[in-house]
């Protein structure tokens, strides 16, 4: 661990301000990714921006029904907010899957988003890695693969985003709120991550500085029912192998809306668009939801290591979207 | 007579524990601690070139520098898993090939990696394949009985099948820690460390170190758990003995991080396995033919010899036994919780279970059709051999009558219902050598002292029991000092051996102070004694044996298996603290369980180390894991074993657990998986 300088933040602006200042600063918020990083070298930065305290820890209902989530509200207040429970349980249960009831305590929404993936090599800093160190090689090409990416891969990084969280927010096409050192802006869920291409050091699409200030959830669809499943040898405390969060409303037998996230079969939280287009306006039975998964798979690259992967997500889609037309119906 | 013994008594050492006042070795108390991190290889065969440290040294705080050249000496180097800093030789990658000390852990560790070295490397491999060119026989084959090939050539029924077994780490939840601190007016050392046996910490390092077995003490009170790993010293101790005597005076500091509990401080070879087994229609065994393969490092010479399992287990006319060593690039494997005859006995009872199907015989029924009437390795009679009793016990808990053996057929909703069992065994192990002082301290109070260790097995609490029986007291006015060398001589807690040897020796020192200071002794009486050797009875055989039985679930879809309902039953001799006993047999069959589903080091060829190097990428199982459970045994005392009639319970728990979930996860799916662990990617269905 190289020694840092430590400083905490007064408000959000402040934050970024700091965070600017000097070219190797990180956000410390729950730090429960970041400290275990610097223990094993991953990162060293040379000052840690402590935002854990700063006052974006509410989570507010708007009149429509938006769900506004403060980038420090904890994993598990999250989960057991009743606004949460009530429109969103996707969410929650995909909260709850993850990590264990201690880590969820000090995790927050923001860290949880911006979580670096479990790529074994990644946190080996003996181990050549192209996103810890660019072009030193990827390591997991030919290593140990059962955990990484079938979807969106490249040449350079194989790797997977870990959260589950992050996969039930893009299903839910919530919006991320940033601050930085050009202002506030926002965007999807789905587009703060990025696939790997050829600069995989970059996990994401924010600049230095930029922080989450916080998390919007729309509204559900009326009559909309869902679920979130999450695939691992072992019951709990374990990352997904693959985890999917799913969504649909069914008229009369027929599909009117459908949204589909998988979780730790791409470098971002992988939003189904494909399968969703197969399932609109579709008869909501079985040939139908294997039709989805085969036109999501479709575009899968598995490796030697992770080809289990495919058969595994065509049975959670096409199981998840049978119990979802059963409820419904 | 009091009878404390075969009372459930929480631990005596509970409270301290729970309320976090028990002290491990590395909360020991020191004035002025410094701190180690060691600078590990980074290549797996070769040697350092070049060790420059100067960046290191220029760090504020850094005390001192130990490298292949500058440590002190070792007055003995032929272990080669332990003469470490004494030549720049790589024998595996994450070797010990320097260590900083400083004033704060944190910038040992930063300091170290500033340290920069270059090697010179060879290939290396370390890759176990049964057909490696350098695999040679550990031994000549055992043959017992007829020859092999014949009867497995007349045999009416054949078993031909390869099995296998990962690396697994024992990752107990104590990390490996120790201490050092040399007293030089005195020419002392006194080493803090947790391990299973103090007194053999001494043997081990004194005379490496070049000392005196008196100039040496380990202390060691409480262990966060072991499973075999902390059953002798390992890098960490030695590099802080060489750290003390680098900065004498100071107490110097090593807790081995998690990362590299993965790499020296041992683990359980891999196995390969080839079974052949022979039978007539009737499914009784005619041949048994066991070759097992595992791994040995050039920095040691353990091995897990796997196919000694099949030894005594069952009758046949005629055995053959063989283990390979295959010599590779790793560091030295070591003890883990029933070497040999954990992965020994999945490859034999799901051999079992497969002879079940072909000869279409229940398998309860076949294991009872094969019980030897006497040890099928010797001769030998048996002190107690109850397998088949264990066999009905566990059928009728479990509710195994009238089961349909056709596979893959139960279904609950989408999930894949089965149910599987094996037979369990383990050896009766008496280790001589112990030896106990007890004191009278007036008043019906009595202190035993030995230098045993409670790796979390209960010790404190049994051996208590034990003394107030011994000393027809009532266990409140015994008290206990175990865990230090400086106590007599007690040999390790391994082998399932700990509460029978230094019982043994309680009871007959117990004797002699009646003998030397009456029934009525005056306070300060004292009396050391022990037992010098192994009481089994002349031509007779002693071991454990159980039974489990086990339902589980499996998902077609994703491959996910889980574990609703196990059930143990085992014959372990007189069972001295029934609350500790079942806690071990519980351990053993969880780990049974992580070892059939979970445990798997993956040790990445190309670059020679274990990757999945942490507990969020090496599972064990979680409290979610472990559903409805139960471990009881039979009603017995095996005297012929020893006069206090116990045997062991630590390690029967893990021994064929893992077979019965693989044969339930066939019964289940119609799937036999051979290869551990049982993951997803084995079962998943396209
Ligand atoms: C053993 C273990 C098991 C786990 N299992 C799971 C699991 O099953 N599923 C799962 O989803 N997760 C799991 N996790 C991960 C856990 O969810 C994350 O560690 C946690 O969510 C990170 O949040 P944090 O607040 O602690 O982030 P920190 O560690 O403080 O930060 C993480 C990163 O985010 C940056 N950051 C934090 N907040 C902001 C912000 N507001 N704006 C900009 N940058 C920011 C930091 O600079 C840092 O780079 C597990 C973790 C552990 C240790
Ligand atoms: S997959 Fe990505 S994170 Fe893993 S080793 Fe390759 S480059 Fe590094």
């Amino acid at each position: 661990m190289r020694p840092f300088d430590y400083e905490r933040a007064t408000d959000a602006a402040d934050a970024v301000a700091r965070a600017a200042s000097r070219p190797e600063a990180v956000f410390l918020a729950g730090g429960t990714n970041l400290v275990d990083h610097l223990k094993l070298g991953l990162v060293e930065p040379e000052l840690l921006v402590d935002i854990s305290h700063l006052p974006l820890a509410a989570i507010e209902q708007e009149p429509d029904g938006t769900l506004d989530i403060g980038a420090n509200v904890r994993n598990a207040d999250l989960a057991a907010h009743p606004a949460v429970r009530r429109s969103h349980p996707l969410l929650s249960r995909a909260l709850l899957s993850g990590a264990s009831g201690q880590l969820r305590n000090l995790a927050t929404t923001g860290g949880n988003l911006l979580q670096r993936t479990r790529c074994v090599y990644f946190q080996d800093v003996t181990t050549p890695c192209n996103k810890r160190s660019p072009g030193s090689g990827c390591s997991a090409l030919g290593g140990h693969t059962e955990q990484h990416a079938i979807f969106g891969a490249s040449q350079q990084c194989i790797a997977v985003h870990p959260s589950d969280m992050a996969v039930a927010l893009a299903a839910l096409d919530a919006q991320v709120s940033l601050l930085g050192p050009e202002g506030v802006t926002s965007m999807p869920v789905t587009e703060l991550h990025r696939l790997p291409g050829d600069s995989p050091e970059r996990d994401t699409v924010l600049d230095r500085g930029q922080l989450i200030t916080g998390v919007r959830i729309p509204p559900p669809p009326a009559g909309a029912r869902h679920t979130y499943r999450k695939v691992r040898e072992r019951s709990s405390f374990a990352f997904a192998l693959i985890s999917l969060a799913a969504e649909m409303v069914v008229e009369d037998g027929v599909i009117a809306s459908a949204r589909l996230a998988l979780g730790g079969v791409a470098h971002k939280p992988w939003r189904a668009r494909r399968a969703e287009e197969v399932l609109h306006g579709a008869p909501a039975i079985t040939e139908t939801f294997t039709a989805a998964a085969k036109a999501e798979l479709e575009q899968a690259r598995p490796l030697e290591g992770n080809a289990f992967k495919v058969p595994m997500a065509r049975a959670m889609i096409v199981a998840a979207l049978k119990e979802l037309a059963v409820e419904t119906t | 007579m009091t009878n404390a013994i075969g009372t459930s008594t929480a631990r005596v050492d509970g409270i301290a524990k729970v309320t976090g006042t028990a002290q491990y070795a590395y909360e020991h108390p020191f004035t002025d601690p410094v701190y180690l991190h060691p600078v590990q290889a980074t290549v797996a065969r070769g040697a350092v070139d070049t060790f420059r440290s100067d960046k290191a040294e220029s760090v504020d705080g850094v005390l001192a520098v130990l490298s292949p050249w500058n440590a002190p000496r070792l007055a003995d180097v032929s272990d080669p898993e332990l003469s470490l800093l004494q030549g720049p030789e790589v024998r595996f990658r994450g070797q010990i090939i320097g260590a900083v000390i400083a004033t704060t852990p944190e910038i040992a560790r930063h300091a170290q990696s500033l340290v920069e070295v270059e090697y010179t490397t060879d290939d290396h491999d370390t890759v176990l394949r049964a057909d490696h060119p350098d695999r040679y026989p550990e031994d000549d084959p055992q043959t017992i009985g007829d020859d092999v090939d014949e009867k497995l050539s007349s045999a009416q029924l054949v078993i031909d099948q390869r099995y296998s077994t990962p690396e697994e780490h024992n990752t107990p939840m104590e990390p490996h820690t120790a201490v050092a601190l040399w007293d030089p007016a005195e020419q002392h050392l006194t080493l803090t460390t947790a391990t299973q046996g103090p007194h053999s910490v001494v043997d081990t390092l004194a005379p490496l170190l070049g000392l005196e077995p008196q100039q040496l003490r380990v202390v060691s009170p409480h262990v966060g758990g072991g499973f075999g790993s902390k059953a002798a010293p390992h890098g960490h101790d030695l590099v802080a003995a060489l750290g003390a005597l680098a900065l004498p005076g100071r107490a110097v500091k090593y807790a081995v991080t998690r990362q590299q509990g993965f790499v020296f401080v041992g683990y359980r070879s891999p196995t390969r396995q080839h079974l052949r087994l022979g039978a007539r229609c009737d499914g009784t065994l005619t041949a048994i033919d066991h070759e097992s393969f595992s791994q040995v490092s050039p920095a040691g010479t353990f091995s897990e010899s796997a196919s000694s399992i099949s030894a005594s287990m069952y009758a046949a006319d005629a055995r053959r036994l063989v283990h390979h060593l295959v010599p590779l690039d790793v560091p030295p494997p070591h003890w883990m919780r029933a070497p040999g005859e954990a992965p020994g006995m999945f490859a034999l009872e799901v051999a079992m279970d497969e002879l079940a199907v072909a000869a279409g015989i229940d398998p309860v029924e076949l294991r009872i059709r094969n019980d030897p009437d006497r040890d099928p390795a010797t001769g030998n009679r048996w002190t107690s051999r109850r397998l088949v009793e264990c066999l009905h016990e566990g059928a009728r808990q479990f509710g195994w009558r009238d089961r349909d053996p056709h596979p893959g057929i139960r279904r609950d909703g989408e999930w894949l219902i089965g149910t599987g069992m094996a037979s369990a065994t383990y050896p009766h192990v008496m280790s001589p050598g112990t030896k106990v002082t007890i004191r009278h301290d007036g008043g019906g109070r009595y202190t035993v002292r030995t230098g045993a260790a409670d790796i979390g097995t209960g010790a404190w609490t049994t051996l208590t029991l034990i003394s107030a029986d011994a000393l027809r007291v009532s266990r409140e006015r015994v008290t206990m000092e175990i865990g230090d060398s400086s106590l007599p001589t007690a040999t390790v807690a391994g082998g399932s051996s700990g509460t029978t040897s230094w019982g043994s020796a309680i009871v007959a020192t117990a004797e002699a102070f009646r003998r030397q200071h009456g029934d009525d002794p005056e306070a300060g009486a004292q009396t050391t004694g022990g037992v010098s050797e192994d009481p089994l009875a002349e031509g007779y055989t002693a071991a454990s044996f159980g039974a489990h039985f086990v339902e589980v679930r499996v998902h077609p879809g994703t491959g996910e298996v889980r574990v609703p309902r196990m059930r143990g039953v085992f014959s372990i001799g007189r069972v001295i603290n029934p609350r500790t006993v079942r806690s071990q047999l519980l351990g053993g069959m969880v780990m049974g369980l992580s070892m059939a589903l979970h445990e798997k080091s993956v040790r990445d060829p190309r670059f020679g180390h274990v990757v999945t190097q942490d507990l969020a990428t090496y599972h064990v199982p979680v409290n979610a894991d472990i559903e409805d459970m139960d471990a009881s045994w039979l009603d017995e005392t095996d005297e012929l074993a020893t006069p206090m009639g116990s045997r062991g319970a630590g390690e029967i728990g893990i021994v064929g657990s893992a077979a019965a979930i693989a044969n339930a996860v066939y019964h289940a799916t119609g799937t036999r998986v051979r290869d551990l662990p049982i993951t997803p990617p084995a079962l998943v269905r396209d």
